[in-house]
């Protein structure tokens, strides 16, 4: 009898947020980034609101919540359940060398123009937990640049730059990463560059040592130096076209004439802001390079 | 019913069948198709090739903010979920395989009802996965109509099934009429199309 009603009350929950007006919901959710905003700082107001709706919906249904308002009471008063919609809502997937025809582009284009700098300034925008940083880490090696490159990798989520900075990674991974490297033209032994515990691969402490994981909020913080070479992949898609023009002008001004910006497969400059400052280097791998605009 | 929007979700054997489908509508027909056909991750963009080849309408990769366009179809790319925004453009996100795929019909689908709200036609077609049915479940519950081909004419039946038993389905057809049928209904409810179903529809 009490399974059954309690049954019962979880459906008339539910049917109660399906009649939850949608433009009722859409004021909820404004309301909650808001609140997100003035409580914690994490500023989500010029995200792509579709991806995030559904993944604040997909919360409240998980934890039982009336409405985008009830769970909005939680996350002003309980910092932990705070943490956990803020993993929700930053996407933290990557793997190593993600679309390896970009990493061969970077190792056959991009790198023999480094080659030409006595010192390099590298920024990994968005690093997530960390599997990019540790494949450049390894382009650089193998092409001679590591010991005189500073690489910068930032992200707004701790969490996931603690993971980060240990470089401890599912073994099970590994054996994609492995044939990613070897697509992106890597012809070394992938297993020289992590130590395998269990089921865990440690990375290689030679290529962390000139990398400054470092936390850095791309809707609200600033530039932090000038960089040979910008690398922000599959983050620019979850933005709006506002908060997308603030970042690439942060990357324009972290640049100087002549320096690189790699964006993702599917992102591009050319309908922003920023069009004319940049020239396509490799056009179908998204990879950029400032031009000089003070004629 | 005034439709806006006519989304799809395909798996194994979804390219014959999207052709089938496509191949049977005129080259006016006046509602964007978006549609989500599970492919390898590392594929090109050689599915809007095909299909534009096959059908009279204008077949597109869809990019990320691009604003959807009447007339047009539009394909997921592959390794990418698409999405809808409210002002019915798209975003896309490589968030985790949601029912072991990227891009997912469940996410095309759950965000479309932001876009279109109720002024959705939803189809699944032939795969064998679950996805699509937490995506049905939802148009249906926000007013949409659903089409879903007969397990018996899919290639794989895994998907249309899990849609049929997600939700009270509107329409469950043989491959072959779902493009006719879907031309009928939308003519019908869009006025100026209403009389010319014939002309249309019987090709």
């Amino acid at each position: 009898m009490i399974l059954r009603l309690s049954i019962l009350h979880s459906l008339y929950f539910k049917l109660k947020t399906y009649m939850n007006d949608i433009d009722t919901q859409n004021i909820e959710l404004q309301l909650l980034l808001q609140a997100v905003y003035l409580k914690y700082g994490y500023d989500f107001r010029n995200y792509a609101k579709a991806s995030i709706k559904r993944r604040v919906q997909h919360r409240l249904s998980k934890d039982g919540f009336e409405s985008i308002s009830a769970m909005q009471n939680k996350v002003l008063y309980d910092v932990s359940f705070f943490e956990t919609l803020l993993l929700d809502l930053s996407i933290n997937v990557t793997e190593m060398f993600r679309d390896p025809k970009f990493y061969l582009a970077l190792r056959k284009v991009i790198i023999p123009h480094l080659k030409k700098y006595p010192f390099l300034k590298i920024w990994h925008a968005g690093c997530s937990s960390g599997e990019e940083v540790y494949s450049m880490a390894i382009i650089l090696k193998e092409e001679g640049l590591y010991d005189r490159t500073q690489i910068y990798a930032t992200d707004m989520n701790e969490v996931v730059l603690k993971q980060a900075k240990d470089g401890i990674f599912n073994i099970s991974r590994l054996k994609q990463y492995t044939a990613n490297y070897q697509k992106a033209g890597g012809q070394e032994s992938f297993s020289d560059y992590y130590t395998a515990h269990y089921d865990h691969a440690v990375m290689s402490k030679s290529l962390k040592k000139n990398i400054l994981f470092s936390d850095h909020n791309l809707a609200t913080d600033g530039v932090f130096g000038e960089m040979n070479l910008i690398i922000c992949r599959n983050v620019l898609i979850y933005f709006n076209r506002d908060l997308q023009n603030r970042v690439l002008g942060l990357f324009s001004d972290s640049l100087p004439d002549d320096g690189f910006l790699c964006l993702g497969s599917k992102e591009s400059i050319r309908f922003s802001a920023f069009s004319d400052s940049f020239s396509d280097i490799v056009r179908e791998e998204k990879i950029y390079r400032k031009v000089d605009t003070i004629n | 019913m005034e439709f806006e929007a006519v989304v799809i979700g395909s798996s194994a054997g979804g390219i014959k069948a999207l052709t089938s489908v496509l191949s049977a509508l005129p080259s006016d027909f006046p509602l964007p198709i978006i549609i989500v056909q599970h492919l390898h991750p590392q594929s090109d963009s050689y599915l809007a090739k095909i299909l534009e080849s096959k059908s009279e309408l204008r077949v597109k990769q869809a990019d990320e903010k691009e604003v959807i366009t009447n007339g047009m179809v539009y394909i997921a790319p592959p390794n990418y979920h698409l999405l809808i925004e409210d002002d019915k453009s798209f975003s896309l996100s490589i968030e985790g395989p949601v029912n072991f795929a990227r891009p997912s019909v469940d996410v095309l689908f759950e965000t479309a009802i932001y876009g279109y709200r109720d002024k959705i036609i939803a189809i699944i077609l032939t795969g064998a996965n679950h996805d699509g049915g937490v995506g049905v479940k939802k148009i249906k519950q926000n007013g949409g109509y659903i089409i879903v081909q007969t397990p018996e004419s899919a290639e794989a039946d895994a998907m249309p099934k899990a849609a049929i038993a997600a939700t009270n389905v509107d329409k469950v057809l043989p491959l072959e009429q779902i493009g006719p049928f879907l031309l009928q209904l939308v003519n019908n409810s869009v006025k100026k199309y209403s009389n010319n179903f014939d002309k249309f529809g019987r090709r």
